[in-house]
């Protein structure tokens, strides 16, 4: 506060030599962060409208025909199985995903602040898979979820009846994904949780218990209430990676039996890369963008307003 | 105490199980990745392997070394340059904030949470122009790799360096200002020395976030011989003919330099992850 109204009162003394210097070091610092700005504004604003362009397009083959189509593009891709099977999975996966995440992210975060002993190993071993690929993960749950081998010998040597097809069974194969998924992520939404937790003043444990409230009221009444900030970001941290979600799938599962773990990240994938229909591959990347913005857009904003 | 004992037992229990569940992939990786060609079998997978063999490490290293070799290639230059430019970038929206700023701040922030799908195909056709037009072989190198990971790095980088920078007392940039330091001066004696930590996080995510990406990389790299890791990985799981024990090695191999980092500096890589849920 000193050095502020010290500061205050030197500018003052000199104007004619403080003014022009300051504007002149504003002016260098919009220069220096223009051609980040004109890089993401050209990469990210000019490559999202040149793809909106191609979806309206009808390259939909090798030679590039740019050629106004309307929604022609959209309207097909709507009426396409495999594109609603895909929107289908999309929000089957989102859910079960963000439910496990959550539900597994508070648990062990609750846990862990009952001063557990050992707790910054078993903090590390919850949260190292985020360190890892998704081609990694997918590789490695690929061979555990084999249905010949992996946790389904695991449950013979427990002499459990119980015996999965896991990804090979058309009606529960994107379960499959989830549990890898869930593997990658549920650390990371514990030690958001745990972030949360330790922003809670003690005093205010203490004033419950002094009240007469028992561990759990405490919980659902004071704590849970003070978490939603905390659940608010990893919904939308979780939620538009799962939205967006590709390489897990397409290391682990690909399209799977009957489009069963297909997701529109890969159709989009294999019908612009492998199919050369580009115009077709731009729509489905449009709508994987109005997803994903539907859910950051409102988030940034809110963002941007609590912060002042 | 004994009326406790079993909450607490209960309690130990459940976090255990957790970290077995968590470690399981790993333990598979690492012991069908010890064993010899001969002791490899699907119905045992569990078991230990009766000796130490390296051969299928082997095998992975000499098929995935070129890979390796191009990951490191481009995660260096992309990781540098993407936190020299989120600092600077950040410097400004923190302390330089000219009119507009709030406004390009979220549209910034923005980029970093895109599917990147929805650039792919425009990113492909400027790479290629590139290359045809103005004789800069983007397509299909390291190098335009590194240019397309250093650009969609900005929002993030810029992000954690800006909230980091936030909490430098503008008071200090004050000073700095009084003895007559201008944009530059200020940057570089009162605001860079004071950056190590908010480098060492963004550097720590950039590694991790570019040695495990993928979809870029199969997209950007088509000549295997010029694929980062993750590309070559895929390719070795995807593979009818190699050895699933070599896959799982490979798998380690691929895992192993970001598994490294978070051993030896888990506490920063765990700020970059929570930044990257905007509070910084």
């Amino acid at each position: 506060m000193q050095v502020a109204s010290a500061g205050r009162g030197a500018i003052t003394a000199p104007p004619l030599v403080g003014r022009p210097r300051l504007d002149l070091d504003r002016i260098l610092a919009v220069l220096v962060i223009l051609p980040s700005v004109a890089a993401v504004g050209v990469f990210v604003y000019g490559f999202i409208g040149w793809t909106a362009y191609v979806s309206l397009s009808h390259w939909n083959s090798f030679v590039p025909d740019l050629s106004f189509a309307g929604l022609s593009n959209y309207l097909t891709l709507f009426q396409t199985p495999r594109f609603q099977i895909d929107l289908r999975n999309t929000l089957v996966f989102t859910a079960t995903f963000l439910a496990a995440c959550i539900t597994i992210g508070l648990g062990l975060a609750v846990l862990l602040e009952q001063r557990v002993r050992g707790e910054s190993l078993f903090r590390s071993i919850f949260l190292f898979p985020m360190a890892i690929s998704f081609i990694v993960t997918g590789t490695a749950w690929q061979w555990l979820l084999n249905p010949s081998t992996g946790v389904n010998l695991l449950f013979q040597y427990a002499g459990l009846p119980f015996q999965s097809r896991w990804y090979t069974d058309p009606g529960i194969a994107i379960f499959s994904v989830v549990l890898a998924a869930t593997w990658q992520l549920s650390g990371f939404t514990m030690a958001m949780y745990l972030a949360g937790l330790r922003g809670i003043p003690g005093d205010l444990w203490e004033a419950a218990r002094v009240d007469g409230a028992d561990e759990w009221e405490l919980f659902r009444h004071v704590i849970l209430p003070l978490l939603h900030p905390v659940t608010l970001s990893a919904v939308i941290v979780l939620g538009h990676i799962s939205l967006k979600i590709f390489d897990l799938v397409f290391a682990m599962t690909g399209s799977g039996p009957a489009f069963s773990t297909d997701v529109p990240g890969v159709f989009m994938f294999e019908t612009t890369f492998r199919g050369n229909r580009f115009a077709d591959g731009a729509a489905i990347a449009i709508v994987m963008l109005v997803l994903v913005g539907s859910v950051i857009i409102p988030y940034l904003r809110h963002s941007m307003r609590t912060e002042g | 105490m004994p009326r406790v004992a079993p909450a607490r037992l209960a309690l130990y229990a459940v976090l255990v199980a957790f970290a077995l569940f968590y470690l399981m992939p790993v333990y598979v990786l690492v012991i069908n990745g010890l064993k010899t060609f001969q002791e490899v079998s699907l119905s045992r997978m569990w078991d230990l392997p009766s000796g130490l063999s390296f051969e299928s490490f082997i095998r992975a290293y000499e098929k995935l070394r070129p890979n390796v070799l191009n990951s490191l290639t481009l995660v260096v230059p992309a990781t540098v340059l993407a936190a020299a430019l989120g600092s600077v970038n950040g410097y400004i929206l923190a302390k330089w904030k000219f009119r507009g700023a709030d406004l390009l701040f979220p549209l910034l922030l923005f980029g970093m949470f895109i599917p990147y799908q929805s650039v792919l195909i425009p990113l492909v056709q400027f790479l290629q122009w590139t290359s045809t037009l103005l004789g800069v072989r983007l397509y299909g190198t390291i190098a335009g790799l590194v240019l397309v990971h250093v650009v969609y790095g900005i929002p993030i980088t810029t992000l954690i360096f800006r909230n980091y920078y936030a909490g430098v007392p503008t008071e200090m940039v004050e000073a700095g200002r009084m003895d007559g330091a201008g944009f530059f001066g200020i940057y570089r004696h009162v605001v860079l020395p004071l950056s190590v930590p908010a480098f060492v996080v963004v550097m720590i995510w950039e590694f991790t976030a570019v040695w495990n990406e993928f979809l870029f990389a199969v997209t950007i790299t088509n000549n295997p011989a010029r694929q980062p890791i993750t590309v070559a990985l895929q390719n070795l799981a995807g593979s009818q003919i190699v050895e699933w024990n070599v896959q799982m090695a490979g798998a380690l191999l691929a895992a192993l330099p970001t598994l490294l980092v978070y051993i030896f500096l888990g506490r920063y890589f765990l700020r970059g992850l929570l930044a990257g849920a905007l509070k910084g």
